[in-house]
């Protein structure tokens, strides 16, 4: 292992000692490891170390065909599979200057906002589960299932699917596909009312999670937190309203901000993004074309003409930008992933200060983080 | 288009000395290493249009030169514009930080620093990010690992 | 608890004999020998052992994601015995290493394994932990296979395998536990074939 000296942590006091909260950890959320400087039970000090699971996808991205690199954007972040597969896409259509058939584009925001509400399931049923709500975790995943059927008629895989691709889709999505989300919404609406009575309703919940892990503004921008946890401080920052795509800019929805910015703000965003993106869906089933189209012309191997392009999405949990410097071969010279995870995990040691441990598992929690998107 | 040409102006007058081009999405404003921190902070304190998020900072590796790529975004008028240095010393390549203006930067360089090999000037916590310390600088294009890194039999 | 009866061969619940056809080292495991005296009591030993297997919770990456899911209502394991998932190696039995495995975290891994008490299994789920998988080729840091560090016991393959991939691994799990003689500590049995 690196000899890593942290030389900016002086233990002042005789109480002071440093703990590892170590890369296997059942509620950091994958492999990140947190070196807490405390002194009793009050956090002075936290320094993330990180680069447990770098599997060097930037340099892989080298050797591959843009085809074959969604495969890899698909294992980045997996929770937001299908977002991170349509910002390269978007940025190949858009260097080439191909357009896409609208129902397509139709299909593609169906898919963004199903992955997004299974995303936020996840993350609530894991979130109950770190304060220790075990109950939550059952609810969550019983849920998310449904929107895995969905996957899994018309993919064939529930979890990563590699379908949205320079050009269009792989293929042609199942017949069911618009009355299985129609149905889904319909279940989901019923069930919601479900989450806010176990979990935002209780009042151990919101002794836990308001006033814990204060981010103003100022610090959300000068981080460059973005996605739910920065709209929980008012920091308007989706990407869907700022530089639309796809099919975005004719579909009405509202985007949430909070302005308290605790912890208690940043987990409501996401609810109510939850009921946000219901609407979406409806709006998206009610206006699709029919019809069974589901690429435009392209080559298998395409090569992007020379120069720079950048390409923003909105994921669950940010804004992620991709930027692709070419030189007119198959292979990109180089490509560049901006992750969400990585801006917003590096504020645990501003907000974590002073407060206790407990909190810490708090405020991770409330971030959400997804590791493997922050090593790449 | 009419946003875009005033940004272009606006830079042109910022950074006199570099040069201003329309890029494919975004305009670009390249300058020399050693004014890299006067003209960042005259873009983040700019009155009209204040950059003050930055998205994202990242390096090239042209086998000739490094260069330094920053995209920064204004959260008043969502105006985004591209700064690039080169830095033609490829074994001592060294460029000011910007983590004093955006603290957002201070790990993105600790990433390039990890990666390619490029110091930062005053940044008060250099250390590397992902890999171990005796380890070369993997995006580097010359970089070779026989054991490692296995290629794919083309 | 149906009764065994050695001389003839292992003897499983709901199982024939005949459908561990394909399954070496079942066979090779049976070569072991009991003695008559103590079959019943061993009997017994290895029905408890294999009917509460209790995991570690290591999840690096995307395999993570469908191991919590087999944990969930729909696929559940607890119903085969995997009641709690430990957080500390000191009281799990298995650990499911699920997800790539990169350098830095080999002194990690091979930590916990050695932390956990006698017997201890491992299993392997997902196509990275089984051989490197999608990152196989052009990579710099990614170990191709946790065998390279740690003994396995059951592959799963699958990018990533579903809960019901899991399960069956499980159940595999369970057949080998109760093929083998109980009184052999880990580090004996791989030294014996």
């Amino acid at each position: 292992m690196s000899k890593d000296v942290v030389t900016n942590i002086i233990l002042r006091d005789d109480e002071d000692y440093i703990i590892n909260m170590g890369p296997q950890h059942p509620s950091t959320h994958g492999v990140l490891r947190l070196e807490v400087c405390l002194n009793g039970e009050t956090v002075k000090y936290v320094v993330p170390h990180i680069g447990y699971i770098h599997r060097g996808i930037e340099k892989m991205c080298e050797y591959d065909t843009y085809k074959q690199i969604i495969h890899l954007t698909d294992r980045m972040d997996y929770l937001s599979a299908h977002m991170n597969n349509e910002a390269v896409s978007l940025l190949v259509e858009n260097a080439l200057g191909i357009e896409v058939p609208e129902r397509v584009k139709y299909i593609r925001a169906a898919l963004n906002e199903l992955n997004r509400i299974a995303s936020h399931h996840l993350w609530w049923s894991a979130f109950g589960m770190d304060l220790g709500a075990l109950t939550t975790f059952f609810y969550g995943l019983r849920d998310r299932e449904k929107i895995l059927d969905i996957f899994d008629e018309s993919f064939g895989s529930r979890l990563l699917h590699s379908f949205v691709t320079p050009g269009g889709l792989m293929h042609d999505v199942h017949p069911n596909f618009r009355k299985n989300i129609l149905e889904f919404v319909k279940y989901f609406r019923k069930k919601l009312p479900e989450y806010k009575k176990l979990l935002t309703d209780n009042i151990i919940f919101q002794n836990r999670t308001k006033g814990i892990g204060v981010m103003s503004k100022e610090t959300a921008i000068a981080f460059g937190v973005t996605g739910p946890s920065g709209r929980g401080s008012g920091f308007s920052c989706d990407v869907r309203k700022i530089a639309p795509y796809g099919i975005y800019d004719q579909l009405e929805f509202n985007e949430v901000l909070y302005s308290n910015g605790d912890s208690f703000d940043r987990y409501m965003v996401r609810m109510d993004e939850m009921v946000e993106s219901m609407n979406l869906l409806e709006q998206i089933v009610d206006k699709m074309p029919e019809g069974t189209e589901f690429t435009a012309k392209m080559k298998p191997i395409v090569k992007l003409p020379e120069g720079e392009y950048f390409q923003r999405v909105e994921t669950a949990r940010g804004e992620l930008d991709v930027f692709v410097v070419s030189d007119g071969k198959k292979h990109p010279y180089r490509m560049r992933f901006r992750s969400p995870n990585f801006s917003n995990m590096f504020t645990l040691n501003i907000l974590g200060r002073g407060l206790k441990i407990a909190d810490l598992v708090a405020i991770s929690g409330s971030l959400d983080l997804v590791i493997p998107d922050i090593d790449r | 288009m009419e946003k875009n040409t005033d940004l272009t102006a606006l830079l042109a007058k910022i950074a006199p000395q570099g040069e201003v081009v329309q890029g494919n999405q975004f305009p670009e404003l390249t300058i020399s290493a050693g004014q890299l921190f006067e003209i960042a902070e005259k873009l983040k304190n700019c009155k009209e249009v204040p950059f003050d998020f930055l998205m994202d900072l990242t390096a090239i590796d042209f086998e000739t030169k490094f260069t330094v790529v920053y995209h920064l975004e204004s959260t008043k008028t969502h105006d985004v514009v591209v700064l690039r240095t080169d830095l033609p010393d490829r074994n001592h390549a060294e460029v000011e930080t910007v983590s004093g203006l955006w603290p957002a930067a201070e790990f993105m360089e600790r990433e390039v620093f990890d990666l390619f090999g490029i110091r930062f000037k005053n940044h008060h916590d250099l250390r590397r990010l992902f890999m171990e310390d005796d380890y070369g600088h993997p995006l580097r294009k010359d970089f070779k690992d026989d054991i490692n890194l296995i290629e794919y039999p083309n | 608890m149906e009764e065994r009866s050695v001389e003839m061969g292992v003897k499983i619940k709901s199982m024939k004999n005949e459908d561990f056809k394909d399954n070496q080292t079942l066979e090779d495991l049976k070569e072991l020998g009991d003695s008559v005296f103590l079959t019943t009591m061993k009997d017994l030993l290895k029905w408890g052992r294999s009917n509460s297997i209790w995991p570690l919770t290591f999840a690096t990456s995307c395999c993570g994601i469908e191991m919590m899911a087999a944990g969930a209502p729909r696929f559940d394991f607890a119903r085969f015995g995997v009641e709690v998932y430990r957080a500390t190696p000191r009281q799990a039995d298995v650990i499911v290493v699920a997800g790539t495995i990169v350098r830095k975290m080999v002194p990690v891994l091979k930590r916990l394994y050695d932390q956990m008490a006698e017997p201890k299994y491992v299993i392997a789920m997902g196509a990275c932990a089984v051989s490197g998988g999608p990152f196989m080729y052009n990579t710099y840091s990614v170990v191709r296979g946790v065998d390279h560090v740690i003994p396995v016991d059951v592959y799963i393959p699958g990018c990533p395998p579903r809960p019901e991939a899991l399960l069956y691994g499980i159940m595999q799990l369970q057949r080998k536990i109760k093929a083998e003689a109980p009184a052999l500590k880990t580090s004996e049995k791989n030294n014996k074939k």
